[in-house]
């Protein structure tokens, strides 16, 4: 049997990067190597002769990697997409994931299953992480928003706080809107009253 | 009842009459729900169509042949209902090199076989003094731009990939990579070769015009199954297309188009640097003025006719690239993706 396998991790965001390193050493990996910007893409390949290569989707420098197999000149191995076509299952995971894997010709399947599987999990579980981040700093903004309009009709009106937003909130509840839509039209209209 | 359809498209000129499908409403017209969706690759393209995705993609004609017949690793037959542009190619080169060529050049420039004569000198006299070999890329393997960067040099004797490095960039990075010197000229859509001379790095020695008229561009490709189950989707947004080629061969509309495709979510490239190559005005480079090339690029209804007769040219490019070692039943496969069938019917709608 072959020693380890070796894997490189093509990323430009090191989090991920990261997270999939991580994952991939828990999967028994040890052997990886990790490369951000991709200018010199077939390069890298050429100098670490990894036996898989994963990279992310949305990396332009896949259109590059998918040629490689055709200037074989310039690599010492061909390398081809995913391990198995007839795999769709897997393929659709990893393209919906938004990673890909390519593999040096004659890897055996059944060592390759077990990275992508990984890949794919990792992939997910970072996406999930970036989408509530996202969330909770939308979230962020728009409370600072609903301050900021409560603070201008505080000023105007007069108001109490706790009675500013109670209008605020009735206004929104009235024209059916968002409280943070509502308080964005305060905003604006203030800006063009000042 | 309206349709969704989600189309994936690259940041190019040719990706035009789709663009303008949403933009200008003629999807709507036909009771569809364009979603756009700019990829940073033609393997994202097709990859994503492959898993449903997308409905349909802006696609390189030898691409979509390449996926239907599993060279390059994945095998996702396509067929291709419409085509969305002929020609609109240019081989641009470093102003560096392009000096060099013409103090090498026996003749008018302008004359492909003479470039490519200059080209095999400055190869040679690289060769001699021990410098690194020149490099050309293309913005996929599986294109006509390989195939035009393969016929220019062969009239020099040259040999892309032995006696010139290839290598792929996309569309995008071009301008990048010849600033850098990591290439020394590419050949890519418009306005690829507008963008490289308009920053002052690059001269466009000929446009795919020179070397080869009607040559297959871009075409929209959906998978071979969805084209024959979704007829009546796929007849609906080639009839969008239709309409969106009368009307971007308007030349009043030029304007306005420019204006579409400059946007932050389509090409994000300047207005003043599209509108020119619609009319067919090439920034040329090197203190030489534009110049009018008629026919440039076609977007007009005649160019839109997905043609089996193409399959032809792209496996013969395919072989001189040394890509395939062809055979008949490669031809079969090849001429099936282009369905003049499916077109036809779309047509006479309107």
């Amino acid at each position: 049997m072959r020693p380890d396998l070796k894997i490189l991790i093509v990323d430009a965001n090191p989090v991920r990067a990261a997270i999939i390193d991580e994952g991939l050493r828990e999967a028994g990996f040890t052997d990886l190597v990790r490369i951000g910007a991709t200018n010199g893409l077939v390069a890298a390949i050429e100098l670490h002769d990894p036996d898989v290569v994963v990279i992310d989707l949305e990396d332009p420098s896949r259109d590059a990697l998918a040629d490689m197999f055709l200037v074989s000149r310039h690599v010492r191995r061909p390398i081809t997409m995913f391990v198995d076509q007839s795999d769709s299952a897997s393929i659709e995971a990893a393209v919906e994931a938004g990673v890909s894997a390519y593999i040096v010709d004659g890897l055996k399947k059944e060592r390759m299953q077990p990275i992508l599987q990984t890949c794919i999990s990792r992939f997910n579980a970072f996406r999930k992480l970036r989408e509530e981040l996202d969330e909770a700093r939308s979230q962020l903004e728009e409370r600072k928003t609903i301050d900021r309009a409560k603070g201008i009709v505080m000023r105007m009106k007069g108001l109490p706080e706790d009675e500013a937003y109670a209008l605020l909130r009735r206004t929104a509840m009235n024209e059916k809107r968002k409280l943070v839509d509502i308080a964005r039209s305060i905003i604006t209209a203030a800006e063009v009253l000042k | 009842m309206t349709l969704h359809l989600r189309v994936g498209f690259m940041p190019l000129v040719d990706c035009a009459l789709v663009i303008l499908a949403k933009d200008e409403g003629f999807a709507e017209a036909e009771g569809l729900n364009l979603e756009l969706v700019r990829e940073v690759s033609w393997s994202n393209l097709r990859d994503k169509l492959n898993v449903r995705l997308l409905d349909a993609a802006h696609m390189l004609g030898p691409a979509a042949v390449a996926a239907t017949l599993g060279i390059g690793g994945v095998k996702a037959p396509m067929a291709v209902p419409i085509a969305l542009n002929l020609d609109g190619s240019a081989i641009t080169v470093s102003l560096r090199r392009f000096e060099e060529m013409a103090r090498l050049g026996d003749g008018d420039m302008a004359d492909p076989a003479v470039s490519a004569r200059a080209l095999a000198a400055m190869v040679v006299r690289r060769k001699a003094s021990g410098l690194p070999p020149l490099t050309f890329a293309a913005v996929f393997g599986f294109s006509s731009h390989t195939y035009l960067l393969c016929e220019w040099m062969a009239k020099g004797g040259i040999k892309l990939g032995e006696d010139v490095r290839f290598e792929v960039v996309p569309p995008p990075q071009t301008v990048e990579a010849l600033t850098s010197g990591r290439v020394d000229g590419f050949c890519a859509g418009a306005p690829y070769s507008a963008t490289a001379v308009a920053a002052g790095i690059g001269a466009m020695l000929h446009c795919g015009v020179d070397l080869r008229r009607n040559c297959p561009e871009k075409v929209l490709a959906w998978r071979a199954d969805d084209a024959e189950r979704r007829a009546a989707a796929v007849a609906k947004l080639n009839a969008a297309i239709l309409r969106a080629s009368d009307w971007a061969c308007q030349p009043a509309n030029f304007g306005r188009l420019a204006l579409h495709l400059s946007k932050p979510d389509r090409l994000a490239l300047p207005a003043d640097i599209l509108e020119p190559v619609l009319h067919w005005e090439l920034l040329q480079g090197a203190g030489r003025p534009p110049r009018k090339v008629e026919r440039f690029i076609r977007f007009d209804r005649e160019a839109l006719r997905p043609d089996p007769e193409h399959a032809n040219w792209i496996l013969a490019g395919m072989e001189q690239a040394g890509q395939i070692i062809r055979s008949p039943e490669m031809t079969e496969q090849a001429k099936a993706v282009f369905r003049p069938a499916l077109f036809a019917g779309s047509g006479n709608r309107i």
